[in-house]
């Protein structure tokens, strides 16, 4: 016979247990979240960043020129992809967001080869990717074919040309996605709460007996958060501007309008976990559960090109990715919203899916 | 006041195997109190709900205010008030603001609903905590709140599911004089309850159980045409009388009310006062045995005997 203290503790945490064994939501957490963290951790983060999409300019055309190309292909760290015609094109695919690096070898480049004071070609990098100027920079140790006799250089042989961060500050990079996990955190959890506590409470059960139409309520409900995202996009940006002196180079109305259609996106999200979650507590799980991979594989902190495929198409899901590349496109890049019509449209299809499911889940029922 | 408020035919509602309303019939007039009777899982607030169009039966046809159910739901949404037992108005907002809430989600519009607050405030007693937030007000302030967001919009029917359940017998009282109040303007009142006073205060009854409806009628009609006998034995040992009476086989029901046991027996029974009276003295019991008046109680255990 165990001493009475003793009993009395195996009784609490028997109890617990039980309790615990009957709550599905918190049972599928508990395998979920170590499963969901290791695969992310293990897999989805590296920063060993390879296969960086870049285009080549070559003006030049000699064989040097292109066994150049061809070193600094072989290094794997980046991967090119598009062939501009010139440097103009070049840039303008940069800030688009479709490529994020470029090689430039001017028509000069057999003269500047001989040349110890001059480089012999540019790299542009888009500055505006954590880890990806870091893993481009090694670029530039990329031996010069044909290099034999000639004197060691005063400047190195590649340019290096940080496009849109050139002090290659982390505010710049963080600030713009910043935006997009905030409303990541609040957006979600705050709509999904906002429901389910009626449910909860049983206002809903009063709701449904009044004349108020389902999509009334619904849009209702989601308005005012609208407004609340809203202040929040203002308030960071305000901040990143005054305190970390990050440059807007693009146009604010399209800022909010890409903030508005992000902002519907996971407001959508939050009403398809508020008619799967019975309680509170469960709304906040299944927030916290879509946050943790929004955050990690958005791109907004570590680079995708340093994730294995799987987890890249992944993140394609994740609404939070693509309201990054518009963000940083817009704040950083200058670029407009028709420019970035693949991140756009990536975008209004999670919406409209989102809404879809959640108002194929909602009934003004009970049933 | 012929007119029927409420019909239902063959009225099912099945959750998987199980039928929580089994083919209920009902008609119910218009400008009454219309009361369910019924235990626990018995199927009164299913039915409720399936007359709100707030879940569909199963099989069955239903005709609420000449509107067909669940299909015209939306346009009986309009004139129905609905409450049920737990207060599900916000906590977090004030009498008022409740109130003002819903006068705006049934359109009254700004003349009409500023008055028909003022009218459910003065009518519930609510104007001197109007301004405080409805989650710290007491149980049966709470239920005033209630029954006056409910009856805001002057609804034609009433739906209460156990509507005092959660509230002091003075709420209670004050709570029915107010149905009565309301029914003295017209409006149709169908209320659950599972309270025998209750029940005894409607102007027609339906007892339900097990989904089945097992009796209908006023509580007076109901009282009076039960077929069973009634019997009341005043003892000093109750429970030795009780032992006593086991085995007799047109006995259905016993009950113990403090020092006496209500018994029930079978019509058949032709001497159930002389045989009670036998077995009590076999056991040397002192004891008085009367036939006594049935009450809605007898009614209810009458009709609810040998289901469970």
């Amino acid at each position: 016979m165990l001493p009475a203290p003793l009993l009395r503790i195996r009784a609490v945490a028997v109890k617990e247990l039980r309790q615990m064994s009957r709550d599905r939501m918190t049972l599928a957490m508990i395998v979920g979240i170590p499963l969901l963290q290791m695969m992310i951790f293990g897999y989805g983060i590296n920063y060993d960043v390879r296969h960086v999409r870049a285009g080549v300019v070559d003006l030049a055309r000699t064989q040097a020129s292109r066994s150049l190309v061809a070193e600094i292909a072989s290094s794997q760290v980046v991967e090119f992809v598009a062939r501009p015609a010139g440097v103009e094109e070049l840039r303008r695919l940069i800030q688009n967001g479709e490529l994020h690096a470029g090689l430039y070898i001017p028509p000069d480049f057999e003269r500047r080869r001989i040349d110890a004071t001059r480089s012999v070609a540019q790299v542009i990098v888009d500055g505006t990717r954590p880890g990806v100027d870091t893993a481009v920079r090694a670029i530039q140790e990329a031996p010069l074919p044909g290099r034999s006799g000639i004197p060691s250089r005063a400047t190195p042989a590649i340019e290096l040309l940080n496009e849109f961060n050139p002090e290659r500050r982390t505010a710049v990079q963080v600030v713009p996605g910043l935006i997009g996990v905030i409303l990541s955190m609040t957006m979600v959890i705050f709509t999904a709460i906002a429901l389910v506590r009626e449910r909860e409470r049983g206002n809903l059960e009063l709701l449904i007996t009044t004349p108020v139409r389902s999509a009334e309520l619904m849009i209702g409900k989601l308005l005012p958060y609208v407004g609340v995202g809203l202040v929040q996009t203002t308030l960071v940006l305000l901040l990143g501007v005054l305190l970390f002196d990050v440059p807007i180079n693009g146009s604010l109305i399209d800022l909010y309008i890409g903030a508005c259609l992000f902002i519907a996106a996971t407001l959508g999200l939050g009403l398809v976990i508020s008619t799967v979650a019975t309680t509170q507590f469960q709304a906040m799980q299944l927030g916290f559960f879509t946050l943790l991979p929004s955050i990690l594989l958005s791109g907004f902190a570590f680079p995708f090109e340093g994730m294995p495929r799987t987890v890249q198409y992944l993140a394609q899901v994740l609404p939070l990715t693509h309201f990054i590349e518009i963000l940083r496109g817009v704040i950083l890049r200058g670029a407009s919203l028709g420019a970035l019509w693949q991140p756009v449209l990536k975008l209004s299809i999670f919406l409209v899916l989102a809404l879809a499911l959640a108002a194929s889940r909602f009934r003004k029922r009970l049933d | 006041m012929n007119e029927i408020a409420i019909e239902a035919h063959g009225l099912t509602r099945r959750f998987g195997q199980v039928a929580a309303v089994d083919g209920a019939e009902l008609s119910i007039p218009r400008g009454r109190i219309y009361g369910f009777l019924g235990p626990n899982g018995s199927g009164k607030s299913t039915t409720i709900r399936m007359l709100c169009g707030l879940i569909r039966p199963s099989s069955g046809s239903i005709r609420v205010l000449g509107l067909d159910i669940p299909r015209q739901s939306e346009e009986l949404r309009r004139q129905i008030g609905y409450m049920t037992q737990r207060f599900s108005l916000w906590e977090d907002l004030s009498a008022r603001e409740n109130l003002e809430f819903l006068a705006s989600v049934y359109t009254l519009g700004p003349k009409r609903a500023a008055q028909r607050i003022a009218a459910v405030m003065e009518q519930y007693r609510l104007i001197e905590f109007q301004s405080r937030p409805a989650g710290t007000l007491s149980g049966g302030q709470k239920q005033r709140l209630g029954l006056a967001a409910a009856t805001l919009h002057e609804p034609a029917l009433l739906m209460l599911d156990e509507p005092t359940s959660a509230v002091d017998p003075q709420s209670r009282r004050d709570f029915w004089e107010s149905l009565f109040a309301l029914t003295a303007q017209g409006t149709t009142i169908l209320v659950s309850t599972h309270y025998m006073d209750e029940a005894e205060r409607c102007h027609g009854l339906a007892i339900l159980d097990l989904g089945r409806v097992v009796a209908n009628g006023s509580p007076q009609q109901l009282m009076a045409d039960l077929p069973l006998k009634v019997v009341e034995i005043e003892t000093e040992d109750p429970s030795a009388a009780r032992a006593a009476l086991h085995g007799l086989d047109s006995l259905r029901s016993v009950a113990q009310l403090g020092l006496r046991l209500h018994a029930l027996f079978a019509p058949e029974e032709p001497d159930a006062v002389g045989r009670v009276q036998a077995l009590l003295a076999a056991r040397r019991l002192k004891g008085t045995v009367r036939v006594a008046a049935p009450s809605l109680e007898d009614v209810f255990v009458g009709a609810t005997m040998g289901r469970h």
